[in-house]
């Protein structure tokens, strides 16, 4: 008896709702702002466009302002070629922002530093506009020991490509430093010492990308100036700040302290942190604020588990790092200090979408159990079907079952 | 939660992916006093479900209530992991000033703005449930009977109108008006009797503060001759009847906020598609519904309002069904939760990307080449004969 009445009623829906059913409409927000950043600005402008605008919502871009060659490219070829009513650009800088910030927003999509987001994110709260930040950190590379020469040199290029390759690591997800056991470090830094001429050639500075403006170029100077760091310098260290350039540089220990080690770095230095066993670097990296995104160079599938289980960060990815980006199936995005909100793919369609339950019902049936005035008797049916109980239902229906 | 496998794709071949749940960390969840334990309780046991650790500061408002949730909870559950903190403005506002990992808040949209300021300074993510004012459209040809029990059902049953999803206002057509307000007053009078005051089933008012803010909502001279039905208080016990009032101005104080009380105001339209642009002229609502034998105003309905979530031919149906996510929208809200959606609201989707050291394209490594660049941009394409002319350099 009980299992034909809950062929019967098979709904999710208990059965006061009977029968009925319902499903989920993407709709669009409305307008979205999107504050792009300098190192990717097309790739940061265009692909959370692409998501607001598959979901049906129209689109202000705000290119930054201090990428200006990139953010009028943007300006012209957007107003040339897409709708003019559903896309527009604003270009200029923070008197600009501010502005935008004072409108009402459907939604604002921010990528960029903590500072600047927690700016967009007070000025937002004035209109109950909901917003994702996409932010960055210290994404930590865990490179263990690897015994042979194929996985060293794939594992070495991996990490010198998403360092000095990466708009010389000026990228949210540039790897920022390295941990690796005490006896390998020597190997590693060899390693990297090799590769970094072979890849970027005795003269650095015509193949290595350029630090974005004067301020950030001696923000880095000032990070190796500190006698401290200096000392740890292997590898590197020259710079000429009138052309943009900072050499890739390589240091061994510098003090955890130092601003190197406690500052997101966004450039082509290369801290290198040893310690004793590969595993002391989980605790390392959980002792510091969530990442963006994790690395490490491994065949180890104990360390992989429990790196995995015991870390949380944007992402995690093994043996290889940046390349997270252009997986479409992943999500995109922080946690934490790194930021919420996640895109690329479906996920940025999901993010400039709402999804509104629809749930329709007929005017066959109702249930006069529903409706007061309330009993006892009412309240017991009430539960039981709250609980899909179906047969007490009929029990108490016949008096079979005392209040 | 079993880690959920994705498919990936060639730019990243060979490699094996999975999206990760994981807890975000130490939740806090302000409730509120019109659902005291369900709202209070829904949201724990998704932080909880999720792995987070949570703190829950009930309202105020329903002081026994609130004593009740922190004696059974501190006695019942794990005083490291689930902590309740009573109290009112001063103690929320001290909550407000820590970093929580997540904030979840059921309330008012003044105070959800205060909320997510505070959170913006730790940019603490938010989930807001807020209110708004619910509008049901009601067309002509269809059962009114039952349409009128489900209405009085999601308004008068619902803690007499102080439900964020209880109908707040009713459109409806010139012609149909008179004979809609006869089925709910002949229903009304079913359900709570001649004299709703003494039902025993009317819920009260919950404080003297809510119920002069009421009474000010029916005193307003725009609208108290307006009144078709009701407006019938009782002071002392702080309850207010059922009551109807029909074609209110659109600036009166009642039209203007959220009523969260016992008063249903009913505006009329000449055509019933013009009820659409009434309810896309405000804010949007935590819930729309529309009662319809029409298909064609039914598609133009969904398709055209925005709101957190509607019901079809019944009022708060949406809501109890847990497959469904139950959230605002614009003024109403952001982000949702219910069944499985509150284990997703309260856990970081983590990426995780596995590649091997075998396979590797050498056009990924400094330095580049326009060689390179044509073999990246065939291998990004997944365009297989680009990628085979630009490996033999044709």
């Amino acid at each position: 008896m009980n299992y034909l009445l809950s062929w019967i009623f098979q709904a999710d829906l208990p059965v006061a709702a009977f029968p009925s059913r319902a499903e989920l409409v993407p709709e669009p927000l409305g307008v979205i702002l999107v504050i792009s950043c300098w190192n990717f600005p097309f790739g940061v402008s265009l692909e959370p466009l692409i998501g607001a605008i598959a979901a049906g919502n129209t689109v202000v871009l705000k290119p930054s302002e201090l990428a200006p060659a990139s953010s009028s490219v943007l300006a012209n070829t957007i107003h040339t070629y897409l709708d003019n009513k559903a896309i527009k650009v604003i270009q200029g800088g923070p008197s600009i922002g501010e502005k935008l910030l004072q409108q009402k927003w459907d939604k604002i999509f921010f990528t960029g530093s903590a500072k600047v987001a927690r700016i967009v994110m007070t000025a937002a709260a004035i209109n109950l506009t909901p917003v994702a930040v996409e932010l960055g950190g210290k994404c930590p590379a865990i490179v263990d020991s690897l015994s042979s020469s194929w996985d060293k040199e794939i594992a070495t290029k991996r990490i010198l490509a998403a360092k000095f390759g990466t708009c010389a690591g000026q990228a949210c997800i540039a790897i920022d430093y390295i941990l690796v056991e005490k006896k390998f470090s020597t190997t590693l830094v060899k390693l990297l010492k090799a590769y970094i001429l072979s890849m970027f050639g005795e003269i650095p500075k015509e193949s290595v990308g350029r630090i974005i403006n004067k301020n950030h170029c001696s923000r880095l100077r000032k990070l190796l100036d500190e006698p401290s760091v200096k000392a740890t310098i292997v590898h590197g260290g020259s710079y000429d700040e009138d052309a943009l350039f900072m050499e890739p540089t390589l240091l061994v220990d510098p003090p955890l302290k130092s601003e190197i080690m406690t500052e997101e770095i966004f450039g082509p230095l290369l801290p290198i942190i040893t310690v004793e066993k590969i595993e002391d670097s989980i605790e390392f990296i959980k002792s510091r604020p969530r990442a963006l995104a994790i690395y490490a160079f491994t065949n180890n599938e104990t360390l992989k588990k429990k790196l995995a289980s015991e870390t949380s960060s944007g992402s995690v990815i093994f043996n290889d790092a940046i390349i997270q980006y252009i997986a479409d199936s992943l999500p995109f995005g922080g946690v934490g200090e790194s930021g919420f909100g996640r895109y690329h793919g479906k996920f940025s369609f999901d993010m400039f979408t709402h999804e509104k339950p629809v749930a329709r019902r007929s005017f066959l049936t109702d249930f006069w159990f529903r409706y007061p005035p309330w009993n006892d008797q009412k309240l017991q049916i009430f539960k039981s079907a709250y609980r899909f109980n179906y047969f007490e239902i009929i029990l108490i229906i016949l008096g079979l079952k005392k209040s | 939660m079993t880690p959920e496998k994705v498919k990936t794709s060639s730019t990243t071949f060979p490699s094996s992916a999975e999206i990760v749940s994981e807890p975000l960390g130490v939740i806090m969840v302000i409730s509120t006093w019109n659902y005291p334990f369900l709202l209070s309780l829904d949201p724990i046991v998704g932080a909880i479900s999720a792995g987070n650790t949570v703190v829950l500061k009930p309202s105020e408002i329903a002081p026994a209530t609130s004593s009740m949730l922190s004696k059974l909870i501190h006695e019942y559950m794990d005083s490291s992991a689930v902590k309740v903190v009573e109290g009112a403005v001063p103690e929320t506002t001290a909550l407000l000033e820590q970093k929580w990992d997540k904030i979840f808040y059921t309330g008012s949209c003044k105070v959800g703005r205060i909320i997510l300021a505070a959170a913006a300074k730790h940019l603490t993510p938010v989930i807001l449930e807020l209110g708004g004012k619910c509008p049901v459209v009601v067309d002509k040809n269809i059962n009114l009977e039952v349409a009128a029990r489900r209405i009085i059902s999601g308004k008068w049953c619902s803690n007499n109108g102080q439900t964020c999803v209880a109908p707040d206002y009713v459109i409806t057509t010139k012609a149909f008006a008179s004979k809609l307000i006869d089925a709910l007053i002949s229903e009304l009078e079913k359900f709570f009797g001649k004299e709703p005051l003494k039902s025993q089933d009317l819920s009260r008012i919950v404080n003297s503060n809510h119920f002069n803010r009421l009474e000010k909502l029916l005193d307003d001279e725009k609208v108290s001759d307006k009144i078709v039905h009701g407006g019938q208080r009782d002071e002392t016990n702080l309850k207010i009847a059922p009551t109807i009032l029909l074609d209110v101005p659109e600036d009166s104080l009642i039209m203007k906020e959220e009523i969260f009380g016992p008063l249903l105001p009913i505006i009329t339209v000449n055509k019933i598609e013009d009820s659409i642009s009434v309810i896309n002229a405000r804010e949007k609502p935590l819930a729309a519904y529309l009662f319809t034998d029409e298909k064609k105003l039914e598609e133009e309905f969904i398709g055209s309002v925005s709101a957190g979530g509607m019901s079809i031919n019944e009022t708060t149906l949406h809501v109890t069904d847990s497959s469904l996510p139950f959230g605002g929208v614009g003024e109403s809200g952001m982000g949702s939760y219910h069944g499985k959606f509150s284990f997703d609201a309260f856990s970081h989707k983590k990426a995780v990307l596995r590649r091997s050291f075998a396979g590797d394209a050498a056009a990924r490594y400094p330095p580049y080449t326009p060689e390179k660049l044509r073999l990246i941009k065939a291998l990004l394409d997944g365009n297989i004969l680009a990628i085979v002319r630009a490996l033999v350099g044709w």
